[in-house]
This record gives C-alpha cells, sequence and structure tokens, in this order.
C-alpha cells in the first residue's frame, strides 16, 4: 500500500503552493509533515485524498499513486478515492445533529459497505480501534456534540477506520485539543502505524518526533528533506531544516 | 459601545466644558423623540384596528370567523370564506414554493457554475422587487384568462380524480391566486435558504467529503440538518407574506363567494382582498366595522408568523440580512 | 507508465466506481437532485424573464411623450396619458420620504448608538422587525383613520404619510445595521479631539455610513413606489393633475390597478405602459445599489 507523489503541483487559482513535490510513503508507519504556516502542509495533504479541488479554482498536476495505480487519472472520479483514504481534520467535526452510533455508521452507509448486524459489529471494532468504545458504548444513541474535544477527536478517528481506508490521513489533529485529550490521540497514532500508513501534519516537532518513523520538511511549497526522524533532528542535511529545527523561524 | 464612549466621554469632558453636553442632550432627546413617534405610531394601528372592531367583536364574537356571509344588506357579517381562501391560497403558495425555492437555493450553492451564480441569485431576488400590482396585472390579464382556457381544463383532464381540480373553471380563481402567491413568495425562500446554505461550515461539508460522499450526500447529510431551522424560519416568514399578500391576490382572487370545499377552480377571497374592495364601499356601523375587524385579523396573523419566523431565524445564530421584503 | 495497464483492469483497480446496485442508486439520486434543482432555478428564472418581457411587449408600443404629460382621456378615447399618476407618484413618495426619512434615520441610530443591548432597545428592535411584516393596507387604514376622516376628503397627505410609515422600518434597519459596521476607532478618535457625542455622530459616523444609509433610502423608496393597497383609502385617485396635497392624488400603481381591470383596450394598454415605466425604475435602482456596494462579486464558496 505504498504511496509515491510524483512531479506533484498543487495551485489555488494562479498562486501556485506546492512545487514539484516527490515523495514516497512506506505502506505501514507514521509520516509527519513539518514546516512553518503557509509552507504547505495541509494542502499536501489535502491532494493526496483529492480533497483539494473541492475549493473554488484548486488545481493539481503530477501524479500520485497508490498501490501504482494514479488516483489523478482522468477515468477516476475524486469520490472513490477518498472512499478509500480516511482523513481526520483539526477540529474535531463530527455531525453535531447525528448519534455517535450514526456517526461512525455514516461512511458504511454511504458506500454501502455495510447493514443491520455486521454494520453494529463494524462500528463497535472502529470504536475500539479509536480507543472510544468503553467511554460510549452505553451511549452511542446520544448526540455526538456531547462528547467532549478529545472524544469528539476520537470519534472522528472511529469515523475515518469505520471504511477500512488504505492510508490516514491527519491534518494536525491534536492542535485543537487540550494536553489530556493530545496524548490520548497521540497514543492512538503510534497504535494506528503499526496498521497504516499514516501521514501526519503537525506543527508540534516533539510531536513529530514522538509518533513518526519518518519526517518530511515544507518549505514554501517545496519539500525541502525528507527522512528517518531521528537523524532528522539530530543531523539534517539541509540548512533551511536545521533552521527551521532551532526555531530560526516557525 | 457604551463602555468605549463614556471613557473617551471622560477624556473629552476634561477637554471641554458644560456647553456641549447640551448639545447632547438636544440630540439625544431629539433621537428619542422621533423613536417615540415611531412606537406611538405601532400602538396606533393596534388601537385604530381593536377600537373600530368592537362592535363586530360585540356583535358576533367568535361566530365572525365562520360565518358565511359578509352581507351588508342585512348586517350580517363573518369572514368564513376569507378565511378559508386565505389559509388554502397561503397554503398552496407555500406546498410549491418551498421546494422550487429550496431546490433552487441548492442549485445556486452547490450545483451551479461559478460565473453563473451570482447573476441568477440577482435575478431571483429581482422577482422580489416586482410591485404587487403588477403581479396582479400580469395575473389579471395574462395568467387567469390562460388558466381558464388551458391550465385548468388541462389539469382537470389528467388529474381531474383529485377533488382540487373539479368543478368548474374559472380564470379568477384560489387557484390563480395561489400560483400568483407562489411567485412571490420564492424570492423569499430562496434568499434566506441560500443565506443559510452558504454558512454552513465547510468543516461538516469536508468532514462527508472525506468520506467519499455524493454533492447530494454532502448535501443531504451535512448542510440541510444544519440548514433547517432557517430554512423553517425563511419558509414561514413566506407564510406570512403570503397570508396578507394584498393587491396581486385581490386582482386574480374572483372576489365572490363559492360555497366551501376543495375545488380550487372556485372563486373566493381572502382576508385582505375583503379590506381592499370593501373599505370605501362600508357604511359606519357593523359593516364598516366588519371590514376593519378583517384588518385587525389579517394583523395579528401576520404579527404571529412574523414573531416565531424571527425566533427561528434569531435561533440560527445570526440575522439574516435582506429581509426587507 | 505503470498506470495504463492497470487501468484496463477495472475490476482490479479500487478507484473505479463498484458496479454495485447501491452505487447506482447513489449517482441517480445526485443527478436527479442536480436536474430538479436546475429545473427549479429554471422555473424562478423563466417566469421573471417571462413577465418582464411581457410587460415590455405590451407596454413599450404605448411609452410616448403623451404618457407622462396628458391626463387620462374620459370613457376610454385612445390618447392621453397617465401623467396625473406619474406627478401623483412622485409627491407621494416625496411626501413619504419627509416623513419616513428622518423617523426611520434616527430610529437606527438611537438603536445603533444610543440603545446598545438594553431592554427597551430590544424591543423598539424587535417592533420595528414586527413592522416589516404588516402588510401595507393597514397602514393605509391608520391614516385613513387620522387624516382622512378629520379632514373629511381623501387627500395626498394620507398617502404619504401611510407609505412613510412604510419606509421606517426599511431606513431603520439599513442605517442601524451600516452604523454599527462604523468602527469605534473613528468614534473614540472624534471623541478623544474633543468632540461631543452628537458631532461625533452626526459629523463623523454618518458620513462614514453615509452610503449604506443612502442605500436603505433608496430601496425603501423604491419599495413605497410600487404600493398600492395604502393609496386605496388615503390619496385614492384623481384622474387630473393635482399638486395640492389635501385633495386626492393619483398615482402610478394605482392607475395600474384601476386600467388593468377597465373596459377600454386603450386603458388597459396604458396600464402596462405605466407597468412598464414602474418596473424599469426598480430595475434600475436594483442595479444601481448592486452595483454601489459591490453586490456583483463573487460571494460563498
Amino acid at each position: 500500500m505504498s504511496i509515491q507523489v510524483r512531479n506533484l503541483n498543487v495551485w489555488y487559482g494562479r498562486a501556485q503552493a506546492l512545487y514539484d513535490v516527490n515523495l514516497t510513503i512506506e505502506s505501514r508507519g507514521a509520516t509527519a509533515i513539518i514546516g512553518p504556516s503557509g509552507c504547505g502542509k495541509s494542502t499536501f495533504v489535502r491532494s493526496l485524498n483529492r480533497l483539494h479541488e473541492e475549493i473554488a479554482g484548486g488545481r493539481v498536476e503530477g501524479e500520485v499513486l497508490i498501490d501504482d495505480i494514479n488516483i489523478y487519472a482522468r477515468s477516476i472520479k475524486p469520490m472513490y478515492v477518498r472512499r478509500h483514504i480516511g482523513m481526520v481534520f483539526q477540529r474535531p467535526n463530527p455531525l453535531p445533529a447525528s448519534s455517535i452510533f450514526e456517526n461512525v455508521a455514516i461512511g458504511l452507509r454511504l458506500n454501502g459497505m455495510a447493514r443491520g448486524g455486521a454494520l453494529k459489529e463494524i462500528v463497535q471494532r472502529s470504536l475500539e480501534q479509536a480507543a472510544l468504545w468503553d467511554e460510549v458504548k452505553d451511549r452511542l444513541g446520544e448526540s455526538a456534540s456531547q462528547l467532549s474535544g478529545g472524544q469528539q477527536q476520537r470519534l472522528c478517528i472511529a469515523r475515518a477506520l469505520a471504511i477500512e481506508p488504505k492510508i490516514i490521513l491527519m491534518d494536525e489533529p491534536a492542535s485543537a485539543l487540550d494536553p489530556i485529550a493530545t496524548f490520548q490521540i497521540e497514543e492512538l497514532m503510534r497504535e494506528l502505524r503499526n496498521s497504516y500508513p499514516v501521514v501526519i501534519v503537525t506543527h508540534n516537532m516533539q510531536q513529530a518526533a514522538r509518533v513518526a518513523e519518518k519526517t518530511a520538511f515544507f518549505l514554501q511549497g517545496r519539500l525541502i528533506e525528507v527522512g528517518e526522524t531521528g537523524k532528522f533532528f539530530s543531523r539534517p542535511e539541509k540548512k533551511e531544516t536545521e533552521d527551521y529545527i532551532s526555531g530560526r523561524f516557525s | 459601545m457604551q463602555q468605549s464612549l463614556s471613557g473617551a466621554r471622560s477624556v473629552a469632558r476634561l477637554l471641554g466644558g458644560g456647553s456641549r453636553r447640551l448639545s447632547d442632550l438636544l440630540f439625544r432627546g431629539f433621537t428619542m423623540l422621533l423613536v417615540l413617534f415611531v412606537i406611538v405610531i405601532i400602538a396606533a394601528v393596534v388601537w385604530v384596528l381593536v377600537s373600530n372592531s368592537m362592535p363586530t367583536i360585540q356583535q358576533f364574537g367568535l361566530s365572525f370567523l365562520t360565518n358565511q356571509a359578509f352581507d351588508p344588506v342585512h348586517d350580517v357579517y363573518g369572514v368564513g370564506p376569507a378565511i378559508f381562501g386565505t389559509l388554502v391560497t397561503s397554503a398552496f403558495a407555500i406546498i410549491f414554493a418551498v421546494p422550487i425555492g429550496v431546490g433552487t437555493a441548492i442549485f445556486l450553492v452547490d450545483f451551479c457554475p461559478r460565473a453563473l451564480r451570482a447573476p441568477l441569485a440577482f435575478i431571483v431576488e429581482l422577482l422580489a422587487a416586482v410591485p404587487s400590482v403588477i403581479y396582479g396585472l400580469f395575473g389579471f390579464l395574462v395568467l387567469a384568462p390562460w388558466l381558464q382556457s388551458t391550465g385548468e381544463p388541462w389539469l382537470q383532464k389528467y388529474l381531474g380524480f383529485l377533488p382540487f381540480f373539479q368543478g368548474q373553471f374559472h380564470g379568477l380563481s384560489l387557484f390563480s391566486a395561489g400560483v400568483i402567491l407562489v411567485i412571490m413568495v420564492l424570492p423569499l425562500i430562496t434568499s434566506v435558504s441560500r443565506e443559510v446554505i452558504l454558512t454552513t461550515p465547510s468543516a461538516q461539508r469536508e468532514a462527508l467529503l472525506a468520506l467519499g460522499a455524493t454533492r447530494w450526500e454532502v448535501i443531504r447529510h451535512a448542510v440541510l440538518p444544519y440548514a433547517r431551522i432557517g430554512i423553517t424560519g425563511g419558509v414561514i416568514l413566506a407564510l406570512g407574506r403570503a397570508l396578507g399578500e394584498t393587491m396581486a391576490v385581490t386582482m386574480v382572487v374572483g372576489n365572490q363567494t363559492s360555497p366551501i370545499g376543495p375545488g380550487l377552480f372556485n372563486t373566493g377571497y381572502t382576508l385582505a382582498s375583503v379590506i381592499a374592495n370593501q373599505f370605501n364601499e362600508a357604511t359606519p356601523g357593523l359593516f364598516f366595522s366588519a371590514v376593519i375587524e378583517a384588518g385587525l385579523l389579517v394583523f395579528i396573523i401576520t404579527l404571529l408568523t412574523n414573531i416565531i419566523a424571527r425566533i427561528l431565524i434569531y435561533r440560527m445564530g445570526h440575522r439574516v440580512g435582506g429581509l426587507t421584503t | 507508465m505503470s498506470i495504463l495497464v492497470q487501468e484496463q483492469q477495472p475490476a482490479a483497480n479500487p478507484f473505479q466506481a463498484p458496479r454495485t446496485a447501491h452505487n447506482a442508486r447513489r449517482r441517480v439520486s445526485n443527478i436527479a437532485i442536480v436536474v430538479l434543482s436546475l429545473l427549479a432555478t429554471a422555473f424562478a428564472v423563466a417566469v421573471l424573464l417571462y413577465l418582464l418581457l411581457y410587460v415590455l411587449r405590451a407596454g413599450l408600443p404605448y411609452i410616448n411623450i403623451d404618457l407622462f404629460t396628458k391626463i387620462p382621456t374620459p370613457n376610454g378615447e385612445p390618447g392621453g396619458g397617465i401623467g396625473n399618476a406619474i406627478q401623483g407618484s412622485l409627491i407621494l413618495v416625496g411626501l413619504a420620504s419627509l416623513f419616513g426619512i428622518p423617523l426611520g434615520l434616527f430610529t437606527g441610530i438611537y438603536l445603533a448608538e444610543f440603545g446598545g443591548r438594553g431592554a427597551f432597545a430590544t424591543g423598539v428592535r424587535f417592533l420595528v422587525d414586527v413592522l416589516t411584516g404588516v402588510p401595507t393596507i393597514i397602514f393605509g387604514l391608520i391614516a385613513w383613520v387620522y387624516i382622512v376622516v378629520p379632514q373629511q376628503s381623501f387627500s395626498g397627505l394620507a398617502g404619504g404619510v401611510a407609505l412613510g410609515i412604510i419606509m421606517i422600518p426599511i431606513v431603520a434597519r439599513t442605517s442601524e445595521e451600516v452604523l454599527r459596521l462604523v468602527p469605534k476607532e473613528l468614534r473614540e478618535a472624534s471623541l478623544a479631539l474633543g468632540a461631543t457625542e452628537s458631532r461625533t455622530i452626526l459629523r463623523v459616523v454618518i458620513p462614514a455610513a453615509s452610503s449604506g444609509i443612502i442605500t436603505g433610502i433608496v430601496l425603501a423608496m423604491a419599495r413605497v413606489a410600487g404600493e398600492t393597497a395604502p393609496l386605496l383609502m388615503t390619496a385614492f385617485g384623481n384622474p387630473f393633475f393635482n399638486s395640492d396635497i389635501t385633495q386626492p392624488m393619483e398615482s402610478l400603481p394605482h392607475t395600474i390597478f384601476t386600467f388593468a381591470e377597465s373596459p377600454y383596450q386603450a386603458q388597459i394598454n396604458q396600464s402596462f405602459a405605466g407597468a412598464l415605466v414602474l418596473i424599469v425604475l426598480i430595475l434600475l435602482t436594483s442595479f444601481a445599489i448592486r452595483w454601489a456596494t459591490g453586490g456583483f462579486k463573487q460571494r460563498g464558496r
């Protein structure tokens, strides 16, 4: 389930946001995407599940190969790409009008993946995977908005897991959460990386060090350096990387 | 605002003197005077309506609402048919204007090519700017004759099993009034729905998109649950508008009684059309009082729908602008 | 280019649309909604265009100088015009503005500058909002009771007052909104320079909000220019030129109304001509407002 990004160029209207990005992501493990604000990290991740095109003027050129299939091929509709990729957003966004159960089930229902008893099993399994089952198993019918921020984010993770994604994308998933909830989410990331390729955007370098085996550094729309996390932070190859890591700019 | 003004005002007071405060007082006083005058006007509206309907209220009480006759000759008055006509035409208008209006709003926000969005929205809003009398003109001289000659017979031919489309054809009928009202409340529903849909947080949309939802599924699961309250508020506002609409309805509804029944092709009248038609005919006494009481009823009905609608819209957390219609 | 090989085997490509009944249903629903919403929009647009074009076609041939300068002929003889109605409308809207603009504007000033969130202000705001939903014929009733009856005569004054009341909430609400938008830094700067509160409002805040206020006023004027119902029992109507506001006065919408139901074709034609004039007026003001406030720019997603 490897992901290969080749010559990726991304625009917002006339403004180019990503220049010639080439990157390979392994089929297991977490990859952290770091860089200062505006460097294109979110844009990059949203190009992986073709969400970028939903923005007015959003345009992508280049290839993203998942299992050797270019998801940007003309014959492929974005909808069916996204169905295989799970995404967790910066601010937890469960559907407020739906119950906890329904929130997890919706991906399954929309894609016709399961019904009835099988559906319930998958929902339970996803909530267990997201370390939320014990906290909500007695109140699955309650509205999702009753949950705390951390719980809501884990709900969103469960929702993403339910559809059996090939890849999990996380766009600064803990930045809106308190420290305890952040800790729980990071634990979860370390769990999930054993079973899925996980791509995590973060502005917190310590988090990248804690969670990801591989780190990629973006600056002003370009991929500057990518490498094994330990080596990345102790002996970066490029000067820009070193400047960023040492806090010269953020 | 108050705090910033008083803080700065202390500074000003240090710099200035007593005479400056006089002009402030005068200005404030003048402003308050005008505001009070506005309140007095509103109070006068209520007072005039209530006091001038007392004779018929006392004479007929609640039976005024159900009496079938509006009979100046025998001095017996009732607005049963008027209430019936008002409810039927307004219900008809809402039933058809809501799907068309919400559908238009969905199209304009989600499916319409971007370049066309602003112009089309503008055109739909223009419908709201057309004065009522011009809808009446169009209805009276164009729509009603066409309905009588072509529209109604067609409906009776294909849908005549429904009681609504049975009976004799009249161009000037409840049906024509209903159709004109659909057109008149459509822009209101569309613009409120559109505003509300536009404010749906994109986070909700993205959540659904990321799961591989179709455009319609995004609307259905992310947008509509969020927009439901606001749209309902808009619908109720539109209902209030339809209930009180005067000129266009008066010109096409027929203004004659028919027996109360489900037939839409019958002539009829509404509370507002009663006032428009009878006001200048009314002799002092019960006749006049009856007309005013019809006005009181219209006022109460539109007041209630307006209050309910605005409560709903305010509950959405923002004031939806552009509701001058 | 390994991509090509894969795409020719759709079964192996998980990113192709699954060929299930469920999926077919989803596609159909999606398309159905697009089509239905398109039809709805087309309906709304078509209705407006048809209406406008019809009025244009029916009224344009009868637009001429006479229309504006002559009064109606008796018994629907050909010729004549609706000059009295146009004159009457101008006077009535002018009167209404004299009455409605100050009341509306100062109510807006009160709400934006003095009222804040107090209970009284909330009450006033509520009353003003509610006033917009009242059918305009009711305001005709008020003017009838307080002006027509004591005067024992229909009059332009009564009509102007009734129309003025209609203007109040429109002007008040738009004024309040734009006044609120004026940044408080502007007010503070003025006060810190020693200006009084009243001076600040009159010389600084209102001018800053002036384009929005004017927009609201123009909107209100266009709105009342088309009102008929309240005039039925106030200004009533007058077949002659009349600039005396204590006498009955004709108006454009009223003429459109009476001529529409006339048995004479000549008058029906003039009704359409008058309707065309009214619509063009309203269209122009709508365009002008949009253009002045930049409303043609894209908004939203």
